[in-house]
Parts: C-alpha cells; structure tokens; sequence
C-alpha cells in the first residue's frame, strides 16, 4: 500500500477545527459538480444559495430567526452526544414543547397579560422535558436504547399535533383549516428590528450557549458529562452517577427543544399549524457535529445550517430548483465531516514510515 | 537433528511511530529445541512473534523456514507452513463453542468433517481435556488455553509459539502445560516459548535469546545461567530490591472485611463469598490468585462502584462504608489504583491535569461550587508528575500519551498524594517496566511506613512475596486466611489457587 | 358468519411485512458482523425512489428492484468506507446515511410525483391460486414476497450452517481476535454492510413497486427504524426477525380495518400504534440486561483498527 493510516500518539487538537473547514469546501464543490450535472450554472446556484438570502438586513434577520432552533436544539443535544446519550428525537421534544407552550397561549387567547410570554417558554421547556423524559426512563429503569424510543416518539409527537390542529384545537372561527386561532399579542415575542421577523428568541438562543459554554467547560457537572462519553468505567471509578447523567442530558436537550418550539410559534408563526418545524430537530444533528459538540461551534454551525435552510428557499424561488437540495446539501456535510475526522486521529502517510530510526537510539 | 535450522530470523527490523520496536534481531531455532524469547513487557517480544506468525510486516531482514527463504503473508499462510500460535490475550470468542473457535483457527479443508472426533482424539492424547460441545464463556481459564494449544496440535505444527502461557495458569497447571510442550518437543516440534519467568525457562528450556528495548542483547543456555544474571541480561543494570525499612506493624485496624459476599454485575462473574480480613496501619497485605476469581469484584466493591447491602461489611477507620459510593470513600481517605490504567484508572483522550481531577476532586478541593478550580487541578497534577518521576512533556497532555509505566507512576502518585489512610492496588505493576515497577513498589512501602493499611492484589507471586507482610489467597470468591509471607511457600498458594481446602494446602511440604 | 375479510385483511398484512423483512434481515447480518447501520431509513427511501424511477421509465419490474438493491447498495458502500476505513461514528454516520438518503431522494423524486405504475405482477397458477383462502396467500403473491422469505431462510441457513456465516458472527464477537487468526475484519464487515444495503434497497422497492406504487416524499415512514428495532426484538435471529415483521404489518393494518369497521377513534390514534408498539417491545426484549447483552454481538458498534 502505497498511502498508510497511521494512529497519531495524540490526538490533534488544530484538526478538531480544520475538519470541519474542509468539509465545508468539500461539500460546495460537491455541490457544484451536482449542479452541473443537473445542468445548473454551478457558480449562480451557489451564489443563489450561500450569498444571495443574506445579502439584505432582512435576510440577515431571517438567518438568525433560522438559526435560532438550531442552536437552541444544537447546544441540549451536545451534552447528551458528549455522553454518549443519542437522543435523536429532538423534533418531537420541539413539537411537544410547542404544543404545550401554543396551548397554554390558545387557553388564554382572551386574556392579554404579561406573564404570558414567559409561562409559555417555561410550558415549552416542560413539554420537552417531559417528552424526553419517557426515553430517560426507559433507558434507565429498562436498559431501552434511546436511540430507537426517542425516534418512534418523534412520529408519535408529530401524530398528537396532527390530531390537535385537525380536532380540538382547530380554529371554531376559521374555515375549517387545520390550523388553531391566532396568539393574542401577549404571547408574542417581541420583535428586535422593526421590520423584520428577528425577535427576543435570538437572544435567549445566545443566552444558552453561553450558560451550556460554561457548563461544560468549567462546571463540573460538563467534566462529568466528558468522563462518561469517553471513559464508562473511568466515570464509575470517579464515582459519577451513569443514570442521573442520562436523566441530566435528556432533560437538557428535551427542554432546549421544547423552548425552540414555543420560541417558532410565538416568535415566528403565531398560531398552531400542521408543520411546525422543517426538520430542524433532525438537522440539529449535524450541527451538533459540525460544531464539534461545542456551544460555540453549535452557533456558527447553526447559522451555516441555517443558511442551508434560506439557500434551499432562493435556489427554489428564483432557479426553480427543488428544495430538496437543502437535505442533500446537509446530509453531505455530515458526511464529508466524519470523514474528515479520520485526520483528528491518524493520519496519512505515503510510503515506508519516515519516523526510523531515530527513536530507538 | 539435522544441522538446518528450522526457523532462522535474521535482521528483522520494524518501526511503529515514534518507537523502533525491533532493530536487526536475529534468532535460530532447531527442530525439537524449546527456545525461549525472553525481555521485559516492551522489550519487543510480541512484534517479533506478530512478524513470525504473519499478523505484521517487518520493515527489513529474512525469514528461512528449513533453510529456505520465505515470506509469510498472512496468519493462514504461517499455519499452512506448519506455525502454530496460542496467544496471550486468548483469541477465543466467548459466545461460540469450542469447536467453532477451532474451525475458526484451522483451515477449511481441515474443519470439514468430524471436527470433534479429531478434538476429541487430540485432546485425550496429550492430555488436554476438552468438550466441544461447550460454550466458551463457560469454561475457565486454563481450558481456555487448552483450546488453543489444541487447535494448534490439530495441524501437526512444527513449531509452537507461546506467548506468556502461564501468567494464567496455578503452579500446578503449569507443571501439566510443561509436561505436554516436552512431549511434544520430543516428537520434534520446535516451540518458542515468550516468558519474562526465568525460574521457568530454566526448567524448561534449551536455549534462550535475551531481547532489551528492541534488540536482542544476548543468546545463553538456561540451564547454565541462574535467574539473576537472566535478569541483569534482561534490564541491562543489576536489580535493586526495594527497601522495606523499619516499619512497625500492629497498629489500629484500618480497612476490615466482615463476611462481605456480594453477587457479581459481571456476566460470567465471580461473586464474593463470606470474604474476611483485616489490614492495620502500616501493613501491607497482598491477595494472590488467579485472575477472574473474583478479584474485579472485590475491586469494585472497596473502591464503592458497587455497592454491598450490609454496609458493615466493609469498615474503614472502625466505621462502616459499604453503602457509600466513590466519592464519599475518598474523602475519607481511601486510594484506589484499579488494574485497566487507560479507560478505568484514567480517561484516555483526556488531559493528564483532568486525570488528576478524576480522582482528586473532593479531598484536594478542586471544586467550589460547582466550578472547576483549573488552577488547583494543575498544580495537583504538575506535583504528581514531579515528586512521582512521570516522564512527560506536561500535564496538558493527554493521559493515552503516556507509556504503560509513566502512567501507572501518575495514576499510583496521584492517588498517594491525597495521603490516603488506606491503598488498595489491583496489579498494580502490571505491564509495567522494571524500573517503573521497583520505583511503585517502592512507594507503596513507604506509604505504608507512613502508618497506611496498604492491599495490593496480584497475580505476581514474586512481588507479592517481596512487599507483603501477610498474604491471602483469593479463589472462586472466596479468601482464605491472611498469614505472615514468610510462613508461606510458593507450593501452599498455589494450591491455594486451585481451590484446594486450607488445611490440606497447610500440609503440602 | 362472512369470512370475506380474512383474506384481504391477510394480504394487506403480508404487503405490510415484506418491506420490514427485507430491511430487517439484511440489517441482521450487518449487525451480527458487528456493524450498527443506522441508516436503513436512507437506504430504504433510496431504494424506494430508484426502484420507482427505474419502472417508470423502463416498465420493467425486475430491473427496478435490480436498481433499488443497487441504490441502497451504493449509500451502504459510503457508510462502510466512513466506519471500516476512516473509522468514523457508526452511529452519527448511520444519522447522516438517513438525513442525505431522504434529501437525495426528495430530489430525485421531484419529477416523479404523480407518475403511477402498474405494480409488480402476481405470480397465478391456475387452479392453485383460486382455492380459498390459502390460494391468494401462498400462491398469489408478487415476486418479491417469495423472495424475502427465502431470503430469510438462506440468511439463517448461511449464518448458522457455513464458515462464511462462522467469520461473520467471528468479526461482530471479538474483532480482535478475528484479526489475530488472520481473518480481514474490514472485508467481512465491508461484505456485510453492502448486503445490509442490498436488501434495505429491495425493502423500499416493495415499498415503491408493491405497497403503494407511487412515489411519495418520506415514504418509508420510520419502517427502516421499526427495522432496526425488530433486529433488537429478535435477539438477532433471522426468522424471529421474519414473525416479528409480520406482527407488526399485523398492527399497521388495524388503522385501516378499525376505520373501515367504524370504530370510533381518531386516525391518527391509531397511525401511531406501530410506533408505541416498537417502544413496548424494545423495553420488553431490553428489560432483562444481562440476557439482552448474551444474545447481542459483542462488538456491536465498535469500531476496529489493526494497531500496527
């Protein structure tokens, strides 16, 4: 064999960020062949999809009005991957935390008063916990792999919301729209920039990173979370609790998603509708990675997701191209990342090894 | 015997990053010769046994198989030549039966047919008992070993490797296993036997080749060397024994265990079973045994991974902990050195200073409030590596940068530093070099002339001998009585080991 | 008393389980190899839209399930090259396998929404097909539903009764040891990826061709997931796998009986049954851990790198 892969003896701290870098470039040149092949002015389409959506204030405020679930969901769901926790059900902890946070705002859609807002964005919290609290217990109290559970609840989630806006919950005044009635101001996410859909649930998405930046860099409760992904037994020879962590990080990603939910509902859509999220439950998977598991990584990988999402939404309206390109554009990046990972802990090598002699003399 | 060598190795090279693991090693076997490939854990045994066997490639040098030049491919390859292996790490698989890890390890056209006759047929002629029918996961380790020796026997091997086949093994089990390699050598197989026990080669071997850091330092005749001047030849310096001063026994009683049975979590475990004993300040006990007779779990029970219900069954300091869990054990004061130095002891990819945080946290106060105290964690960390001799860049780096020794020294001075009341230390040289493991043994006397009740479990007769004032013996769960190591012969233990009964192990000599 | 339900009411379950089986059997031996694919969900819809485009353009059923086995075939071949070869997360790869599966496919699948095609034709003999009952049922179905019961057969035979069944079940028990003996653990475990990939192509075919034979976005549902579970649900045994896959095609059909009969529950109530069933029997088959541990391959996940 002429290239080798060989172990580095340490992991290499430069590549835990340049990996990502690379797959970046590697998924818009990627992209750009696929254009071709489509027969798509390849560099118009990538301009169409990365500069064109934020080359106005307004798309600027869109991007982070799209970014905001993503890293709100982004920075919960670290903490479990750290842990080796896999909780991929964040889209139906985002649809309960919706549910409950619009339903609390559809119970009082008479009364105006302020403690609305921040009952709902606690009852969003509270239904995404309480969603990711069912895997928590089964993996727990029954050893049930969350993988599987978390996923299976996200279709049952979904379902629940799909029974609500066609049922009890549809619009009495509307025509017969699946849809609930319209939130009263009060429920209302102030707006930052007039003129724009930008509201105060950016601010509580940077509020987060922050806290989980903390959390996990210099909070104990973060070095446990490590210890256990890395290191099982090293965690029970330190004495951490394997279950209470498991608890702590479903909890933790479930309430971050149910937050995002109510925060798209009062923030952006205003009222209950059939699809509540583009998938960003799912999407914040790959920014978890991109962003190496770190809350600022999440941020900057969560607005390039974003971007992707805006992208999806030009290259449709003004190239007519399907917005299924979006999903392939994010499924390649994570791919091209784990890939590129493989530089983090070995590396390539042509030829005989070139360390000789030197060591052992 | 003919004059042509059966296996010549000459000038065999081969680097890993950053390591010559072999450097221009040469080495001759005869048809019929027990050959002995001695050196300490590193010395690059094993790479040279992988090259032979085909699982690796050398760098440069030849291989003459009968006077003939060869290369070898592949594992397969080497069996078709007539070289059998029987590892030290078994390659076994747990969840299948005997006779499908012996299809697995011949060649197809030998596994067809009535493959557990020919077991059968095998085993009974060497005196290997072996059923074929049963699951791997139930059977103990020596028969373990057994089906590897025998799927070796069953392709007419011309030449053996064993590699360290008797870390595993009681005395007695030894004797058998010896009694079967002469037999064979006598029908003309070649064996290279891998061993850093010089009192075994002697017994057994007819020639020696000495390799020290990759190089093979000298060829002698066992029977005309004693064990010391192997060893001097092995670590290259003569050996120091460490000191074990004046200490005075007979202090207050530290750590006591009160019949202390607890079932094991481990599938295929081994459950404790009415364990008593008591260590005093300044004492050091050591507990021999064979590996998987319930020494993990007597681990994790002491270190508090594993809770026992009748919390007096463990006492520390007069008190009873058997309820309390890691953290609430340390603080008051005990040290624990569990045997898997990368993934129990330590985290591997993490920093040496986080290490230290591991285990540190509570007692040398690096939280507050919930905070990681980083600086606090550091200089802990950067004490250890200093007063402990820890060869490293710094304690930024990680933990898996660290050779076995250098982080058995970390792991052993992080937890010595906390000035532990007791020590409880799983193999605690294990895989280690010499002059690592002199320097550990070293400390842990100190620690106990310090006024620590020190425990250290092992498979390693001689260092148990050398440390201890007392030893016990622990078998299937079970410890017998801790008497004074002088009162005991190597004889007694091992049958000990075996599970013979005390009293009749009492009157072996 | 009208017996005019049963057959139907039986077919519709064995169109429900053919997609599972096939999904669920290939991805046994993936994971008896020791691989945990998660991406059965990317390679079924891939395999469901390549299958489709390929009858529809060609009209030839058998060159598109030809096509769906290569599909899915070809996203196995990237996932084994990023976890054999680059050693990446078994488990994040599998997550992107069904993120880039179902985006790729809503593209692809852009131009054939609305496009229809026949079905896979019926196998009919004459004079066996027409008895009551067990006719329809067992002489009465499409290709693929005989294929995926042999296929069951076969995978079971090959794993239990052959060395190349041995070497698998070897490299997902102890990777370590396989190697030592001079097994290549990354071609056993590259071959068995591939054909996990293979068979979630044909499970989305019949999705595609047989089930529903159309084209719609996300059309697989979660049944690669239900696939995955069904592998745990038995013990990693192919024909437990097949009973379980039937089971569960039981439990879709309910939705549609208890509706046509009238009963009075929401639809959606009864969509998510084949969801809340995959969590019950998860915590059933997982309750016991030391024996759900015995039956799962020791290595299951783990990735492997020849050190040196």
């Amino acid at each position: 064999m002429l290239i080798r892969m060989e172990q580095r003896p340490e992991p290499s701290k430069s590549m835990v960020y340049v990996s990502p870098l690379i797959a970046v470039v590697l998924t818009i040149l990627t992209a750009m062949v696929m254009f071709e092949i489509m027969g798509v002015d390849p560099v118009r389409a990538i301009v169409t999809f990365f500069i064109e959506p934020i080359s106005s204030l307004n798309g600027f405020a869109e991007l982070c009005v799209k970014a905001t679930p993503l890293v709100l969901i982004g920075v919960g769901l670290s903490f479990g991957f750290q842990a080796n926790v896999w909780n991929i059900g964040a889209e139906g902890q985002l649809t309960i935390g919706a549910l409950a946070g619009g339903g609390l705002a559809l119970a009082f859609y008479n009364d105006e008063f302020a403690l609305l807002l921040p009952l709902m964005l606690i009852a969003g919290v509270a239904g995404g916990m309480a969603w990711a609290a069912i895997p928590a217990l089964l993996k727990t109290r029954f050893n049930t792999n969350e993988i599987l559970t978390s996923l299976m609840l996200t279709y049952v989630a979904l379902l629940v919301l799909s029974y609500l806006v066609h049922g009890p919950w549809k619009d009495p005044d509307g025509q017969n729209f699946p849809e609930s009635r319209l939130f009263n101001a009060a429920a209302m996410l102030p707006v930052l920039i007039e003129e724009t859909r930008l509201n105060v649930g950016w601010l509580l998405a940077l509020l987060v990173v922050a806290a989980g930046w903390v959390l996990m860099a210099r909070h104990i409760i973060g070095f446990q979370i490590k210890v256990i992904g890395m290191a099982p037994m090293a965690a029970s020879f330190a004495g951490y609790k394997e279950k209470r962590l498991v608890w702590l990080t479903l909890l933790i990603s479930g309430g971050c998603a149910g937050l995002a939910g109510t925060i798209e509902l009062s923030g952006a859509i205003g009222q209950i509708v059939p699809v509540i999220s583009p998938g960003y439950g799912f999407t914040a998977i790959i920014v978890v990675f991109l962003g190496r598991l770190h809350p600022l990584g999440v941020l900057l990988a969560g607005l390039l997701m974003a971007l992707t999402y805006l992208g999806g939404d030009s290259a449709q309206i003004t190239m007519n191209l399907p917005n299924a390109v979006t999903g392939v554009f994010q499924g390649m990046l994570l791919f091209f990342l784990l890939a590129s990972d493989v530089l983090i802990k070995y590396r390539f090598r042509l030829g005989a090894p070139s360390v000789a002699k030197e060591a052992g003399e | 015997m003919s004059d042509t060598p059966r296996l010549e190795l000459v000038g065999i090279t081969k680097t890993y990053p950053g390591v010559v693991a072999n450097n221009d090693v040469s080495l001759k076997i005869m048809p019929g010769e027990i050959h002995a490939l001695l050196g300490e854990n590193g010395a690059g045994k094993s790479t040279l046994v992988k090259f032979i066997y085909g699982v690796q490639k050398a760098d440069s040098g030849t291989m003459s198989w009968e006077g003939n030049e060869i290369t070898v491919a592949n594992p397969n390859a080497a069996r078709r030549l007539g070289i059998g292996m029987v590892f030290q790490h078994f390659s076994l698989f747990d969840a299948m039966t005997v006779e499908e890890n012996i299809a697995l390890g011949i060649s197809p056209e030998l596994a067809k047919g009535d493959l557990a006759g020919r077991i059968r047929e095998v085993s009974a002629q060497y005196g290997l008992p072996l059923d074929p029918g049963r699951y791997v996961h139930t059977l103990s380790v020596g028969e373990r070993q057994r089906i590897e020796v025998v799927r070796c026997l069953l392709q007419d091997p011309q030449l053996l490797i064993m590699d360290e086949p008797t870390s595993v093994l009681t005395p007695q089990e030894v004797d058998e296993l010896f009694k079967t390699l002469r037999r064979l050598s006598e029908e003309d197989v070649s064996i290279l036997y891998i061993s850093h026990k010089l009192e075994e080669i002697k017994a057994l071997c007819h020639a020696a080749t000495i390799m020290r850091m990759g190089e093979v330092v000298a060829h002698c005749t066992p029977a005309n060397e004693t064990a010391r001047s192997m060893a001097e030849m092995m670590m290259g310096d003569s050996l120091v024994s460490p000191e074990r001063g004046d200490r005075t026994v007979g202090g207050a009683v530290k750590l006591e265990l009160r019949n202390l049975s607890t079932a094991s979590t481990h599938q295929h475990g081994t459950d404790l079973d009415g364990i008593n004993l008591q260590v005093r300040a300044g004492e050091i006990v050591g507990i021999a045994g064979i590996a998987g007779n319930g020494q993990r779990e007597l681990m994790e029970v002491l270190s508090g991974e594993v809770l026992v219900s009748d919390a007096d069954a463990i006492r520390i300091d007069d008190k009873p902990v058997g309820r309390l869990g890691p953290i609430d054990r340390r603080v008051i004061g005990t040290g624990l050195v569990p045997e898997e130095r990368l993934g129990h002891g330590a985290v591997p990819d993490m920093s040496l200073w986080e290490n230290g945080l591991l285990s540190a946290a509570t007692r040398m106060h690096m939280v507050r409030n919930g905070f990681i105290q980083v600086g606090v964690a550091t200089k802990y960390a950067e004490d250890v590596v200093e007063r402990f001799r820890v060869k490293t860049p710094g304690v930024t780096h990680t933990a898996s940068s660290l050779s076995g020794g250098n982080l058995q020294k970390f792991i052993i001075g992080r937890e010595i530093m906390q000035d532990p009341g007791v020590i409880v230390a799983l193999q605690p040289t294990w895989g280690v070099d010499a002059g690592s493991a002199a320097s550990i043994r070293q400390e842990l006397i100190d620690l106990a002339a310090g006024g620590a009740a020190v425990l250290v479990v092992s498979q390693d007769l001689e260092e148990l001998f050398e440390i201890s004032d007392r030893i016990a013996v622990i078998c299937e769960g079970r410890l017998s009585t801790a008497k004074p190591s002088e009162t005991m012969t190597v004889e007694q233990i091992g049958l000990l080991m075996a599970g013979v009964s005390e009293e009749e192990a009492a009157h072996a000599h | 008393m009208s017996m005019d339900w049963l057959v139907p009411a039986l077919l519709t379950i064995i169109t429900a389980a053919t997609p599972l089986v096939f999904a669920a059997v290939g991805e046994t031996v993936v994971e008896k190899a020791g691989v945990l694919n998660l991406g059965v969900e990317g390679m079924m819809i891939i395999g469901a839209i390549a299958a489709f485009a390929t009858a529809v353009s060609t009209g030839s059923g058998l060159l598109a399930v030809v096509t769906g086995a290569a599909a899915g075939l070809a996203l196995a071949f990237i996932f084994g090259v990023l976890t054999v070869y680059l050693q990446s997360n078994q488990v994040a790869t599998g997550l992107a396998l069904t993120i880039f599966g179902l985006g790729l496919s809503a593209l692809i699948g852009h131009g054939y929404v609305g496009k229809t095609f026949p079905g896979l034709p019926k196998l009919d003999i004459p004079g066996l097909t027409t008895i009551p009952i067990v006719g329809p049922i067992l002489f009465g179905q499409d290709g693929l539903v005989y294929l995926s019961v042999a296929s069951v057969a076969l995978v079971a035979w090959f794993l239990s009764r052959t060395r190349g069944g041995l070497l698998v079940r070897a490299v997902g028990e102890n990777h370590d040891a396989a190697h030592s003996i001079g097994y290549s653990v990354t071609l056993i475990r590259m071959a068995a990826i591939l054909f996990g990939g293979a068979m979630a192509g044909i499970g989305g075919a019949y999705l595609s061709l047989a089930y529903t034979p159309l084209w719609v976005e996300n059309m697989t549902a979660g049944r690669g997931w239900i696939a995955l579970a069904l592998v745990v649900f038995a013990s990693w045994k192919p024909w437990r796998g097949f009973f379980g896959a039937y089971l569960f095609g039981g439990i879709t059909i309910i939705q549609l009986y208890a509706q046509g009969m009238g009963v009075e529950v929401s639809a959606q109530f009864l969509s998510m049954l084949p969801y809340l069933a995959t969590v019950i029997v998860l915590v059933i088959i997982s309750r016991d851990e030391a024996k759900a541990r015995l039956n799962a391959p020791a290595c299951l996940g783990k990735n492997f790198h020849a050190s040196g």
